[in-house]
């Protein structure tokens, strides 16, 4: 058992780390505040090829496609700095560009790809509807064949980068499979008539990131479009969820990572009562059990990361990884905000943005109970 | 390097020719010969069947110094437009502190073009003789004419030591200076001293950006060269001393150098950013309003640094963002800061506790600025700090 | 054109501290970096690779942890890197280090045949040496002109146009011809970071060794030996320590105020 990371790895961290510091940490703060990802960032980013991390070099990626851990890491590290864009690139980059690439034809794949790697379009993955949440299985936008074509009608909701998405992977009914509905996903090019993006959400945390209501008025979709076949869809979005869920808990563990050392920081420098309150007792378990929380979170990530590369089966040890990611940083983000006191329910602290966007992680991307779901059904069914 | 091929012995059978990969070979009246095309590989050298090709390489050899020739403190002065900038000044105080322990002369060097009338008076800072190297070229400053002259000047003079200011000037052309000559060069010295028993030069400067600070010797080599910090060491003036003039007037001009001067642009002196400030004068609450700012401004400007604020000064819209020190501002470690009206609250502290020296001025005895600051006035800072802007213009003028 | 980088790995904080007991360097948990001006070098050289398709060589004379160094210069998109590594280089100061640079570059003009058409480049100074003197040091033992200070440059035809900043108040536009040796400043330009993809791509060349026979050193001219400076004593400065609050009037006090910052060589 290897627990250190290669070379390659470490320095990936460092340069995805001081990258970050220095051009996303600047505007983090007002990014969160008029809930807009600056498009200098955008442009530097797209250069860094973050937007391409797991796609292979060949379609215009970074080439990381086989090594999970590393696009942890660039997660995680962006995530640090600001949740926003890691959710942006994260999403884009894990379920929707990483599923063409994996079960795309090659036809699918050099049309849809490299824009997609390179940042010049961006990627989003339109699963969500206002009646299907947690309930993914009862979704009710249609896929109705004529034709070459499938003409789709409904709509999405809750998208992440829905609204400012050129390729969209969206997760259509086509019919019935006996008791169940039979879902189909497609690939679709939003430079479609008929499609349009309706409401933005304003939300609590994350707030730069794009959230979006997507809509779907007789939107025609060629075959060729479809990902994988007719009826995969529920398995494949099954499994494209497995993979994203990593991603996600990266950006939690590096979400965790920034409140614990903002904490200490803090601790070592505040004083009352006569000394650096870092000496105090509550505040010193306080930072204990972050630490201890973020790295239990880290080590699972790596855990499920590394069972995806080695092939093995990887979709329960990634739920366990959001799960404890999520509620970790969610738990280190509460105690930030306390151990700052006063300070911490201001704005011009950063814990204060951390609280917020740390409630997000433990909803979307699976909520903690469908985790626990992911988690228990594995176990019950198919043993260790 | 070189090639060497004996033409006698040389059988004309080719073999170079066709083995040399850059055609840098041919045969000419029946020898083998090189063309403009040899780079010296020594391809050639392994497949001559009667072995008629060497290469000759240089070989390096660090010169051996009779160190008891070298006698004396020379200093390399410094002008700009033929104005002789204060370092010479300060290094021939040093110089003539150094040469009075030794026993020895001091000469200081100056290559220009209308210094003239500016050399006597170096006597009158400790110049025991002045070398000038007089031509029109000179006038402005040539890397290459610099070297070569000064090495001619130092082989011939033979000083054991050589103090140049650590300008830009002079850290262009020391180095290479002490290449050619193989003498060890000790960059931006603060310290200089002599050894007892042995006479050395013990040179002292700051490493790690000053968090460490090593002296350094050259016992083997002559002269001992040192760039010297300028600011750091103080002239000696009123020296009764007729100097020694010495004019040499060198005919040279831009042939003589690898490089041509195209053109020289004056320019405005760009504002530097706070993190990089050696001074820094921050005001905070206790300045009152943005028109009393000012006077935190004049203080800067007399002192060359740069103006810094507390929080509240930048959200009160005092002063720019971008010069908020703190916590959730800029963290600086300036040689000098000076918090004017600023309490010291922790998240100010932070942000510039690690500066070499602080100054406080503050209305309030017991705010906790005092407790880091090294110099404290407990005053009105709108009194004070007038009255220290005003200091510092006359202590300048001096100068 | 070759475009040789001198690259040195630095220690990356600016608080170094000595162990008291032994008067030389604490280097654990400090992390390694390229010397920022370095990273100014390389930019410069991969931006002249791109305009006029010169290959770019990173050389740097080090322990093997500075491979990591060499290696980042890779993922910044230098085409090959060399690092100077051999117990024998130990101990150097800049005469030695200038003379091992110097050996590597003619072996390695030697090996490519080149003779006039490269360009050095080096950073101004190091964070941790600061004492600028390599630069100009290799270009004297190659024999070739030296430009330092530099904050813009440009080749022109065959000629190169160098601009100089010795002053704040004044500019100095120099020509000269190649071969030449310039030294950068972190000014000249915004070094870029090492893509993603040029990460991964650095792991896919190689940081070639060269030991002191590989360039043909000769040991006494090297290292500790073929150095002329010895450090006699390292020490860190005392902090200044007291504080104290100034008496009297106002006059009294700025006087005694500026006398304490003139001792302090502040003023």
């Amino acid at each position: 058992m290897e627990f250190s990371l290669t070379k390659r790895q470490k320095m990936i961290r460092k340069i995805t780390r001081e990258f970050s510091e220095e051009y996303i940490a600047p505007v983090a703060e007002e990014s969160d505040q008029t809930s807009q990802l600056d498009p200098k960032v955008f442009e530097i980013m797209k250069k860094m090829k973050y937007f391409g991390t797991c796609i292979p070099k060949e379609y215009g990626g970074a080439g990381l496609q086989d090594d999970t851990i590393s696009f942890c890491i660039v997660t995680e590290e962006i995530g640090r700095i600001d949740a926003s864009w890691s959710i942006t690139t994260g999403v884009h980059c894990s379920v929707c560009a990483y599923p063409i690439y994996i079960y795309g034809t090659d036809d699918q794949k050099d049309r849809f790809l490299v824009d997609l790697a390179t940042g010049e379009k961006l990627g989003a993955f339109a699963l969500t509807e206002a009646n299907a949440g947690s309930d993914a299985g009862g979704v009710q936008l249609t896929a109705v064949k004529d034709g070459d074509e499938y003409i789709l009608n409904g709509s999405k909701i809750f998208a992440t980068n829905g609204g400012i998405a050129e390729t969209l992977l969206v997760v259509t009914t086509t019919g019935q499979k006996g008791r169940r509905k039979e879902l189909t996903i497609f690939i679709v090019d939003t430079n479609t008539p008929g499609y349009s993006v309706g409401v933005r959400e304003d939300k609590l945390g994350v707030r730069a990131s794009n959230t979006s209501e997507l809509v779907f008025q007789d939107v025609r979709v060629p075959e060729e479009n479809i990902l994988g076949k007719v009826g995969q869809g529920f398995r494949l979005g099954m499994q494209i969820l497995d993979y994203g869920r990593i991603l996600m808990a990266a950006q939690c563990v590096g979400l965790g990572q920034a409140c614990l050392e903002a904490s200490i920081k803090y601790a070592n420098e505040r004083v009352q009562f006569g000394q650096k309150i870092g000496r105090f007792q509550g505040i010193q378990w306080k930072i204990a059990d972050m630490a201890t929380a973020v790295e239990s979170s880290r080590l699972l990530t790596y855990k499920a990361a590394y069972k995806c590369d080695i092939g093995e089966d990887y979709g329960h040890a990634g739920a366990m990884a959001k799960l404890v990611a999520s509620e970790s940083a969610m738990q280190a983000a509460h105690d930030a905000v306390q151990i700052h006191g006063g300070y911490g329910l201001m704005k011009a602290y950063d814990v204060e943005r951390y609280f917020r966007d740390a409630k997000m992680a433990e909803i979307y991307e699976g909520t903690s109970e469908i985790q626990r779901y992911v988690i228990a059904n594995h176990l019950l069914r198919k043993g260790f | 390097m070189s090639i060497i091929i004996d033409t006698e012995e040389c059988t004309g059978c080719g073999a170079c020719v066709d083995n040399c990969p850059f055609g840098g070979m041919e045969i000419k009246d029946n020898v083998a010969c090189i063309t403009g095309e040899c780079t010296l590989c020594g391809a050639c050298v392994d497949v001559c069947p009667v072995e008629v090709i060497t290469i000759e390489k240089e070989e390096f050899k660090i010169p051996k110094m009779d160190l008891s020739k070298f006698k004396g403190v020379m200093v390399i002065g410094e002008q700009f437009r033929n104005e002789i900038q204060s370092v010479v000044y300060q290094l021939l105080g040093k110089g003539r502190d150094l040469a009075d322990k030794l026993g020895v002369d001091v000469s200081v060097v100056l290559l220009g073009s209308e210094l003239d009338d500016k050399l006597k008076e170096l006597g009158e800072y400790g110049a025991d003789e002045v070398i000038y190297v007089k031509s029109p070229i000179l006038k402005d400053y040539y890397s290459d004419l610099y070297v070569n002259t000064l090495t001619e000047i130092i082989q011939e003079r033979k000083p054991e030591i050589v103090l140049i200011g650590a300008t830009p000037t002079g850290r262009d052309f020391a180095p290479r200076l002490s290449k050619r000559l193989y003498a060890g060069c000790t960059a931006d010295c603060t310290g200089l001293d002599i050894e007892e028993d042995s006479g050395n030069l013990l040179q002292t400067r700051p490493t790690f950006g000053g968090n460490i600070m090593a002296t350094i010797r050259t016992p083997t080599s002559r002269p001992q060269m040192s760039t010297v910090r300028p600011g750091i060491f103080e002239p000696i003036e009123n020296i009764k001393k007729k100097p020694k003039i010495t004019i040499i007037e060198k005919k040279l001009d831009e042939e003589d150098s690898v490089t041509k001067i195209l053109k020289i642009i004056d320019k405005e002196k760009i504002a530097i950013n706070l993190e990089e400030a050696e001074v820094i004068v921050s005001g905070g609450r206790g300045v009152g309003n943005k028109e009393n700012f000012k006077i935190i401004e004049d203080l800067a400007e007399a002192l060359g640094g740069e103006v810094g604020g507390s929080r509240v000064t930048v959200e009160l819209e005092w002063i720019e963002q971008d010069r908020q020190v703190g916590q959730t501002g800029k963290t600086v470690s300036p040689k000098l800061y000076i918090a004017c009206g600023i309490s010291g609250a922790i998240q100010h502290l932070v942000g510039m506790e690690t500066s070499d020296i602080i100054v406080a001025i503050n209305k309030d005895p017991n705010a906790p600025i005092f407790d880091v600051a090294h110099y404290g006035i407990v005053d009105d800072l709108h009194k004070v700090v007038p009255a220290l802007t005003e200091e510092i213009k006359k202590r300048k003028s001096k100068n | 054109m070759k475009i040789f980088v001198c690259i040195k790995q630095v220690p990356g904080v600016s608080e170094v501290k000595i162990d008291p007991e032994t008067n030389t360097l604490v280097r654990e948990g400090i992390p390694s970096i390229i010397n920022p001006m370095d990273k100014n070098g390389i930019e410069l050289a991969l931006e002249l690779k791109e305009k006029y398709g010169a290959e770019t060589i990173g050389i740097s004379m080090g322990p093997p942890q500075a491979e990591e160094a060499l290696r980042e210069a890779l993922a910044m998109g230098l085409d090959e890197t060399y690092l100077l590594t051999d117990r024998a280089f130990a101990g150097a100061d800049t005469l030695a280090t200038s003379h091992t640079l110097s050996l590597a570059i003619k072996k390695l003009l030697e090996n490519y045949g080149e003779r006039d058409n490269y360009l050095v480049i080096c950073g101004t100074q190091a964070i941790d040496g600061d004492t600028a003197q390599v630069g100009p040091e290799v270009a004297e033992e190659l024999g070739i002109p030296q430009i330092t200070y530099v904050q813009k440059f440009e080749i022109r035809d065959d000629k190169v146009i160098v601009e100089r900043a010795f002053r704040g108040e004044e500019v100095v536009i120099i020509e000269t011809k190649l071969p030449v040796l310039v030294s950068v400043l972190r000014d000249l330009n915004e070094p870029r970071y090492p893509t993603l993809d040029g990460i991964v791509d650095s792991y896919e060349k190689e940081v070639k060794y060269l030991n002191h026979e590989d360039i043909e050193a000769v040991k006494k001219n090297i290292g500790l030996v073929g150095s002329q400076t010895e450090v006699w004593r390292i020490f860190v400065p005392k902090r200044k320590g007291e504080h104290i609050i100034l008496e009297g009037s106002i006059e009294e006090r700025v006087s005694e105020l500026c006398q304490k910052l003139k001792e302090d060589k502040l003023i």
